[in-house]
């Protein structure tokens, strides 16, 4: 399984890796995962990939062979296009963070809806999750990413209580309880089903 | 056996943990960081936050030779910085096991320069490991403890960004404890006077013959036989992609690229037909394999910059490379000043002077970028202050604008504090700025000398900037807060008149570490005239929206520097 994913400095693109990366070596699979930090990175594109099977060797997933991307924000869902597979999964937030020569009126900004048509001309399979919204309303912005991985385990084999587990195992206490709750909204954002 | 996923630094710090290391020292450096962090958690070992890597290395050399088992760790620039404890070390040898971890850069995520520090080893005259997964991180520091005492030598560790921060799979064991220290005078090991320091060349040359031996027979360096139409020799996470993209080809993996395993390339090329190197950046493997006369595949096909990636080797070798090309017309998010962050006061302060200003190695770099435009340079830690100098000492008398240098209060304790010496010591009229957040922000941070914290949690003494400059000589030395940002300018403007050195300590705490010196300010659309000007401050948290200058309050930390420079006092 190959799983790219990315979003914008602060968004928890880490966490979600993390959770995922775990949760694969719990079920006793071989697992590499890769991440850049560095530079402050506060507002910049972040990604990690994840791989996880019988033995992997290349901690980077080549461009085309992505099984499912997860994207936290619509125009890095379309930065990371082509990392996906012919018949993989992009799972993305609609949500747009504009990046700071935006802001600062230097670049021009792309509309939210071509963005999207864009995803729908070059992929067959996308869904759109709103996983920020889902999160304000459960009253917290920051578990946009466990929103988020609700929604992705529908595609993927493991357990539902290894997600709870692994979540227990890297969330801090107090936060658990929000986290697995947004998981499981996660999930109901997710009509498909493997 | 206890299976985790853990990034090649975690590797590294739990290696020399189960190897009974004693003594870890370090400076903070992307990609190593994260090496001292994780080993600080274990028991039983010292660590520390060196204030640069010269001094790391020295110390660990000390550990060492007191008998016990020590680390100096940093980034590959910072090798630079411990270059020349490091070519004694070779002569002098250990006692304990001495392992220094060199993390490369190749593509520069984070890093002026891409150099390549298996070339250190053949320079230096020391052994160099390259693992290719955190299993290898962890296996290969333990090995090395082995031969650094085997062979009484220092042993070159290196990683690069994508083994020290990628997570693969680990067993974990147990600690081995190893001999209590105690310290033996040995004059003709220790002393490098010319008369010893012959001896010890010539005795490091024997070492090194014993280990050429070693080289040749170690399982760090193994044959995967496959087809034996193409033979593959490789090192690091290029072994990797390497598999990943032949996988039915012949491999000759390296883990010990110094000194290199002559012999069995040799047998390796003779079983193949047609053999390739496949390494990032320089070509180190392949030199020595052409010294040994074999026609070989390597840099004339392989890029000689940057990462390399499995697309990347496939497309050299002809392989159907892919066609999924990135969308190009997406406007990208480089890395910016935080909201808020102090740094972007100093910056707007010291827009749109006319002088000539040397920049320096943090987050604060980024202030050479729009808007801020506020830096001329950035070379190597410390050389913001020294650049100043000699631009100052060359063209006093025939350029007007005044020689600034912008230095982070971490670079500055790390080879700041040398530089500003001379410019006293050699009198030229350079004002330096120490951009003091109270902490190493770029890698997250870190404790230094003026924190009043050590690595390990304990309280210490917190150097004081202004007295330390006017101990160094600097009488006029002035504290301002980069977030009165009028206040601010109008300091340096007076300084930039007075015609000798100053320092000018710009303090405040980085905008990640402070708690929100206030409630997130609003635009009032009314008073708003749109002109755009608090955009020049470049934070993040300010955007526009229907011609009018619009706050993001998610990402406002309420500094206020966007209210005391809107000349229409729209914000609140």
């Amino acid at each position: 399984m190959n799983l790219l994913v990315c979003g914008v400095g602060g968004q928890g693109v880490l966490l979600f890796s993390d959770i995922l990366a775990q949760l694969a070596l719990t079920a006793g699979l071989d697992v590499k995962k890769s991440e850049v930090h560095g530079m402050a990175q506060r507002g910049g594109s972040v990604t990690s990939h994840i791989r996880w099977g019988k033995k992997i060797h290349s901690p980077l997933i080549e461009e085309g062979t992505a099984d499912i991307i997860v994207a936290f924000e619509l125009l890095e869902a379309v930065r990371y296009l082509h990392f996906l597979a012919p018949a993989g999964w992009l799972i993305y937030d609609p949500l747009t963070i504009a990046p700071l020569p935006v802001q600062l009126g230097l670049v021009e900004q792309i509309a939210p809806q071509k963005l999207v048509k864009r995803i729908q001309n070059r992929i067959q399979k996308s869904l759109s999750v709103r996983a920020f919204d889902t999160a304000c309303t459960l009253g917290n912005p920051r578990v946009q990413n466990t929103v988020m991985l609700g929604a992705v385990s529908r595609l993927l084999e493991f357990p539902d209580d290894l997600y709870c587990q692994t979540i227990k195992q890297l969330v801090k206490p107090q936060f658990v309880e929000a986290n697995i709750l947004a998981f499981r909204r996660g999930q109901e954002l997710n009509p498909i089903s493997r | 056996m206890n299976r985790a996923l853990l990034t090649g630094d975690e590797a590294v710090a739990r290696g020399a943990w189960e190897a009974g290391c004693r003594f870890a020292a370090a400076y903070p450096g992307t990609p190593s960081t994260e090496i001292l962090e994780s080993l600080a958690t274990y028991p039983d070992v010292y660590c520390e936050w060196s204030v640069n890597e010269k001094v790391a290395l020295e110390a660990a050399i000390g550990a060492s030779l007191a008998g016990a088992r020590s680390l100096a760790v940093m980034k590959h620039v910072g090798l630079n910085v411990a270059a020349d404890p490091l070519f004694s070390a070779a002569y002098i040898g250990v006692r304990g096991g001495l392992v220094i971890v060199t993390a490369d850069d190749p593509g520069m995520h984070s890093s002026q320069n891409e150099q390549d520090n298996r070339f250190y080893g053949l320079m230096a005259k020391i052994p160099v490991l390259c693992p290719a997964d955190s299993q290898e991180a962890k296996d290969f520091i333990k090995a090395a403890y082995i031969i650094s005492e085997q062979f009484d030598i220092p042993v070159l560790l290196r990683l690069t960004t994508r083994i020290a921060h990628s997570a693969s799979v680990v067993g974990l064991e147990d600690r081995t404890e190893t001999a209590p220290p105690n310290y033996e005078k040995q004059l003709q090991k220790t002393v490098l006077l010319p008369a010893f320091a012959r001896l010890r060349h010539r005795e490091l040359v024997l070492r090194l013959d014993r280990l050429q031996a070693f080289t040749e027979k170690t399982p760090l360096n193994r044959i995967e036989w496959g087809n034996p139409e193409l033979g593959i020799v490789c090192d690091g996470v290029a072994y990797q992609y390497a598999r990943e993209v032949f996988p039915d080809a012949s491999f000759l993996k390296l883990g010990m690229v110094y000194p290199f395993p002559a012999e069995l390339v040799r047998q390796f090329a003779g079983r193949v037909r047609q053999l390739a190197v496949i390494e990032e950046v320089d070509p180190f493997i392949e030199l020595q394999v052409r010294a040994l006369g074999l026609t070989v595949t390597g840099k004339d096909t392989l890029p000689r910059t940057g990462e390399l990636t499995p697309a990347i080797i496939r497309a050299a070798f002809g392989q159907q490379s892919s066609e999924h090309k990135a969308e190009i017309d997406l406007p990208n998010r480089p890395p910016a000043l935080c909201p808020g962050c102090p740094h972007l006061g100093l910056f707007y302060a010291l827009q749109r002077q006319n002088i000539i200003i040397g920049g320096d190695i943090g987050c604060y770099t980024l202030g050479a970028l729009s808007p801020h435009n506020a830096l001329d340079t950035c070379i190597d830690m410390g050389a913001s202050i020294t650049f100043a100098h000699g631009v100052d000492k060359v063209l006093a008398n025939q350029d007007p604008r005044s020689r600034i240098a912008v230095i982070g209060d971490s670079t500055f304790f790390h080879s700041g504090i040398t530089g500003l010496l001379n410019v006293v010591y050699n009198q030229s009229n350079v004002i330096t700025i120490i951009a003091d957040n109270r902490t190493t922000g770029m890698t997250g941070h870190q404790d230094h000398p003026g924190t009043g914290r050590t690595l390990m949690g304990k309280e210490t003494v917190a150097i004081d900037l202004e007295q330390f400059c006017r101990a160094c000589g600097i009488n006029e030395v002035v504290r301002v807060d980069p977030y009165l940002i009028k206040e601010t300018r109008n300091t340096i403007r007076r300084l930039l008149n007075i015609k000798k050195p100053a320092v000018i300590i710009s303090q405040r705490s980085c905008a990640l570490i402070s708690a929100r010196p206030g409630a997130p300010k609003k635009v009032d659309a009314e008073t708003c005239s749109g002109c755009r000007s608090c955009l020049a401050l470049g934070c993040p948290a300010l955007s526009f929206e229907k011609e009018k200058a619009f706050i993001i309050s998610t990402a406002c930390i309420g500094c206020g520097m966007c209210a005391e420079i809107c000349p229409k006092g729209a914000i609140l």
